[in-house]
This record gives C-alpha cells, structure tokens and sequence, in this order.
C-alpha cells in the first residue's frame, strides 16, 4: 500500500487544525520509535479514506474518496471545517489552543516522512511553549518548541564540528605538504570572518571569507581550492564564523 | 682621611697603571696577542666606550686554548645567536620548511663575527620522525658556529626521544661559558595520556603536534628535573649569571595553547637566588618577553610558520609584532642573537625576516618597561 501524507494547511479557514495521516501501518511503525503510541484508524466499509486528528481520537470519512485519489482543494478545506467542528463538539468548553500545549506527548509526523509528500506542508503537533499572556499569538514561527531549537541546534553544532575537523586535517583540505589550518590559526584564530567583504589588494578583488580560506588552501596548504558551493568550504566556513560568536561586525577592517 | 668614594678619572688612572705594570711582565709574542686581542674586541662588539681603562684580562693573556675553545676563559660580553622551531617534515613532502631552515643557517653563518655558538631551540623535526631529524641534523651541520641542541615536544614524542638521544645526547645538560652559567633544560615533558587511549605512537605524536586539541597535558619540567637543576645549581654561587635555555616558556602564558610549564612556579622558585637569571626559550612562534621577579624571558622566533598573539594571557612588557602577512612565506619568521652583557643581563634581537629587526633590551625588561621600549606595532594581533 503506498503511504500517503495528507497535509491540511488551510490556515484562514482553520489555523492549525490538525490532521493525522493515514500510513499503512507497517511504514508507521517502522518510522516511529517504540515508545510512541500508534494511533489506529478506524477503517472504511468500503475502502474509503479515513482522516484522524493528532488526538488519536477524532475521525471522519471523507465522502466519495477512494485510496489512492487525491483530494481536490475544496475537500480538504470541507474536511478540516468537518473534523473542527466535530473536535468542538466533543470539547465543548476546551479552547483548542490550551489543548494543544497539553498535547506535548503527542506523536509528531517525522520530518522524514513528510518528504515524501507533494510538497504541502504538514503542520506540527505544538507542545510545551506555552505562549505567554500578553504576547502576539498562532504565528507558525512563535509556535517552535524546545524540541525544534534543540535539533536545529544540533544540526548546527555537527555542521560546525564537520568544519573544526577538515580544518584540523591536511588530508580532508587536500592539501599535499602536510599543512592544515589549525597551524597557523589554532583555534580558529586570526582569521578575522567578521573584517569580510574587503578588498584584498593581492587577490586584486573584494575578498568574502571564503575567497580568503581558498586562497589558503591553494598556497600554505597547497591542495585545490574548493568550490564556493562545496560543502568542506561551507563546513569550513561555519566553523570558522562559530568561534567568532560575539564579535561585532566590522567589514572593510584591514 | 682615604676617600670614600673615587673619582672616574681616579679610577681610570689606577686601572690603567694596574693594566701598564702587568703588560711589562709579558715576553714580546704575548704582548703583541694582547694588544690585536684589545683592539680587535673593541672593533668588534662596537662597545660603549668604558668608563674606565680596560684591556683584556692581563692575567689570562698567556694563552690558554683549551680553555677558550671551551668557552671557559674570559666575562661577557659574548654573542650567541639561535636558531629555532623549524618543524621539518621529509624533504619529499614540504620543501616550504627546508626553506626556512636553510635561510637561518645562512643568516647566522652570514653574521661577522661569528657568534660564539648557536642555540638550536627545539622542534627540529614535525612529527619526530628519523628522516626529519636526519634533515635537520644535515641542514644545522652547516653552521660554522658551534651548535649547542635542545629538543621540543615535536621531536620527542614519537618515540619518547629515542632517536634525538641517539643524535644529539642527553635533552637536559649544563655547561658553563664565559663567566655565565648555562643549563639547558628538557621542559616539554607530559603526564601519560596516551596509554589509557590506546594510541600509537603516530597518534601520540599527532595529538602532541596540535596545538589546539586540548587533550595532550600541560607541558612540565617534571620532579626528576627539577631536583637535577637544584642539584647542578647548588655549586654555582648567587652571583653568577644564569642562561636558562627551555622549550616551553617557563611561566604561564597560555594553558590552551600550552604556552605554559605547569610547575613554572616551582621552576622559577630554584632560580629565585640568582642575581641575573635570563631564559631562553622557543615554542611560541612569535616575539614575546616577559619579566617576573630577577628572570627575564625571551621567545624565540620559528623558521617555519608564525603564530598569532593568544587571547589572553600576554605578558603586559610584551610589545605586539605586527600581525603576519600570509602572502609572505617568510613574514613573522626568522632568527636572531642574544648579546649577553658584562653584568650578566642579556639583550635580544629579533632578526625578523622581510622586517626591520627588533632589539629588546634587559634595562627594558628589568625596569618592567620604564626605559628603553621596544617599537609599535601597526598591525597588532586582534
């Protein structure tokens, strides 16, 4: 059975309404960890398709839909005024959004999986940030939890950890005399990224830091210099801006 | 009443009728030695003029040579010169550090007069290989001076000094030149790190050569050292001027970077006694200077790459070089003497290649910075 992502992100006619996905159940579970609950979806007389909110609860079928079809744009926008207005009814006096910060534990989709999608957006099980009083609400950016911050953080730290360790090898740099980066600059240092864009008078152009860290590889280091897309470069580039946290901008400084 | 306290021309005039009195005990060739000796000495280290009348020793004119070719006769003044921190790698491999291994020998041996011997200050090879410290043997054999080793980290943790014991004899040693007392210490020794990861020794050696990884430990003297330095000082009386010649700084620059001797304290607590104590060491890179208590320190220049001024912990009498200029090879590189003075203290200059050099006086150092300061820079490190 193929997977398919269903993603609602009508967000004039519901901000946030969320829509649980109906996988086969083999490839849920083989994305998910073993910890998550499984939600299961009640299943269609005659091969129709089910939609279920996050709350592992709410369900509706969507009429005159059969697996594998796509849903047109005015189906989806029915579906989701349906499927909140049968959640408002079973949570009569709940605002949805304080039941949303108690969903903290709710299953997530993987943004693996929505990759496979075509293209649409799935909105996200919000969790743990309560929005305080007095601040601006429903902004998808204000909506990012700790969880979010910590893995972009991560994400982040290895890219910049690629970089300490290309600029630690002569090897990964290419370079053929047995020089790498840390040698001259331990630590990262004197390398100055924030004195970028200036003009290098024997580069005879407006250098960027990574015109600067090519021509190094090309001459202490003796390898070939690297595209300025190649990911070492932009490992290298970030590890490089990373121990300069903190330090003011000033471009054009010599 | 005898006069407390002589005039300068008093002085003069005894001295130079002790100096006349003596030169008549002289047969004819010793005579005319003593008097080429004079003048060319004065010619040569280009002296302030004296206050008072001064040849050289009469009492030693009747030659000794064995003496001198030991360094034992004569005072300061005298000059050596150094040459430090090449880091060669196999010529097949880099031929950027021969370049500037090369380069210092031929400063020094360009220098007239030759100085009287030359400090090599460690780091001969990069990562202690046989081939490099074979390369760096050949390359130093060239200096006409004598030359008087002294081994870096980098030359000794592949093999825990095996082969630089093999070629260049025991790493801490004394000796005594000219009046001056001289040791030469091992200061690069570590606490094991290595056994408890396992490493090889290629891996040791490559830990040990960077500087920024945080996993070697500090550089030390160590225990067994330092009593052997108490030891060979106890028969030198306080009077005498002391060289130290160390690798690592011996005071605490930089704990990072290990610019630094964890017991440097405890080091310089042996030297305490002295009247002039002066140390010579390499491993920074860079032209750096310090004065704690009666020690001064001098860094010595490396013939292979520069290093930039670390964050913190520079020493306050340091006067920045400039910045390095990477589309130079050979900027914030080179060589340089030491002039050890009458009195003990010794001058050192800087022979910075593609710059103008830098002459850092003791009067500077000891009068932590009142007199006689070094130039500006234009480029400081930031």
């Amino acid at each position: 059975m193929t997977q398919r992502s269903i993603g609602l992100a009508t967000a004039a006619a519901c901000a946030a309404i969320l829509a649980a996905v109906a996988y086969a159940p083999s490839v849920l579970r083989a994305q998910q960890a073993a910890a998550l609950p499984i939600h299961q979806l009640p299943t269609s007389k005659d091969g129709g398709v089910v939609v279920m909110l996050c709350d592992g609860k709410t369900s509706m079928e969507v009429k005159g839909l059969k697996t594998g079809e796509s849903m047109t744009h005015a189906q989806a926008v029915e579906v989701t005024r349906e499927l909140m207005a049968q959640w408002q009814r079973e949570h009569p006096n709940e605002k949805w959004e304080m039941a949303q910060t108690d969903q903290s534990s709710a299953p997530v989709p993987a943004p693996a999986a929505a990759s496979g999608a075509d293209g649409a957006t799935a909105s996200r099980a919000h969790g743990a940030n309560a929005p305080s009083k007095g601040m601006q609400q429903g902004d998808t950016y204000a909506s990012f939890t700790d969880r979010d911050y910590k893995v972009w953080k991560n994400e982040t730290d290895n890219f910049v950890a690629e970089g300490k360790k290309i600029f630690h090898s002569d090897k990964e740099l290419g370079g053929t005399i047995g020089v790498s980066c840390d040698m001259c600059h331990p630590d990262a240092s004197n390398t100055h990224p924030e004195t970028y864009p200036k003009y290098q008078v024997q580069l005879q152009k407006v250098a960027l830091l990574r015109d600067m860290i090519d021509w190094c590889i090309e001459n202490p280091v003796k390898g070939k210099a690297l595209d300025p897309n190649d990911p070492k470069l932009r490992a290298l580039e970030a590890y490089i801006l990373a121990q300069r946290k903190g330090v003011p901008l000033d471009y054009g400084k010599h | 009443m005898a006069a407390r306290h002589k005039s300068v021309e008093t002085k003069y005039m005894e001295d130079r009728d002790a100096v006349l009195r003596g030169l008549r005990g002289l047969d004819r060739r010793t005579f005319l030695k003593v008097l080429a000796a004079s003048a060319g000495a004065v010619m040569a280290r280009s002296l302030i003029p004296p206050h008072t009348f001064q040849l050289v020793e009469v009492a030693d004119a009747a030659p000794d040579k064995a003496a001198e070719a030991t360094g034992m006769a004569g005072q300061p003044p005298f000059t050596f010169a150094y040459i430090s921190d090449t880091h060669l790698y196999p010529r097949t491999v880099n031929q950027r550090f021969v370049r500037g291994a090369v380069k210092a020998v031929e400063d020094v041996n360009a220098l007239d007069p030759q100085p009287d011997f030359v400090l090599f200050g460690g780091d001969l090879a990069q990562l202690g290989r046989r081939e490099e410290l074979d390369l760096g043997r050949q390359i130093l054999a060239e200096l006409k001076a004598p030359v008087k080793m002294m081994v870096g980290e980098h030359d000794w943790f592949y093999d825990l000094g095996d082969t630089w014991q093999e070629m260049f004899g025991p790493p801490n040693y004394s000796f005594d030149w000219k009046g001056v007392h001289v040791v030469v210490l091992m200061s690069v020794h570590e606490k094991d790190f290595w056994t408890a990861r396992k490493m090889t020794p290629a891996e040791r050696m490559q830990t040990v050569a960077g500087l920024d990884n945080g996993i070697q430990s500090r550089f030390e003297v160590g225990d067994d050292e330092r009593k052997w330095l108490s030891d060979d000082l106890a028969k030198v009386p306080h009077t005498t001027p002391i060289l130290v010649f160390s690798h690592s700084p011996l005071y605490k620059y930089y704990r990072n970077w290990n610019f630094w001797t964890e017991d440097a304290e405890q080091v310089q607590a042996i030297l305490k006694p002295y009247k002039h104590v002066t140390v010579i060491h390499g491993h920074t890179h860079q032209m750096l200077y310090n004065q704690i208590g009666n020690i001064s320190f001098y860094g010595m220049l490396s013939t292979a790459w520069p290093w930039p001024y670390a964050p913190t912990g520079l020493p306050p009498l340091t006067v920045q070089m400039n910045r390095a200029d990477p589309f130079d090879q050979f900027d914030g590189l080179g060589d340089g003497r030491v002039n050890v003075r009458p009195d003990g203290l010794a001058d050192k200059i800087y022979s910075l290649w593609d710059r103008n050099p830098v002459t850092v006086k003791a009067d500077y150092l000891v009068s932590h910075g009142k007199v006689a300061r070094p130039p500006a820079p234009q480029f400081a490190s930031y």
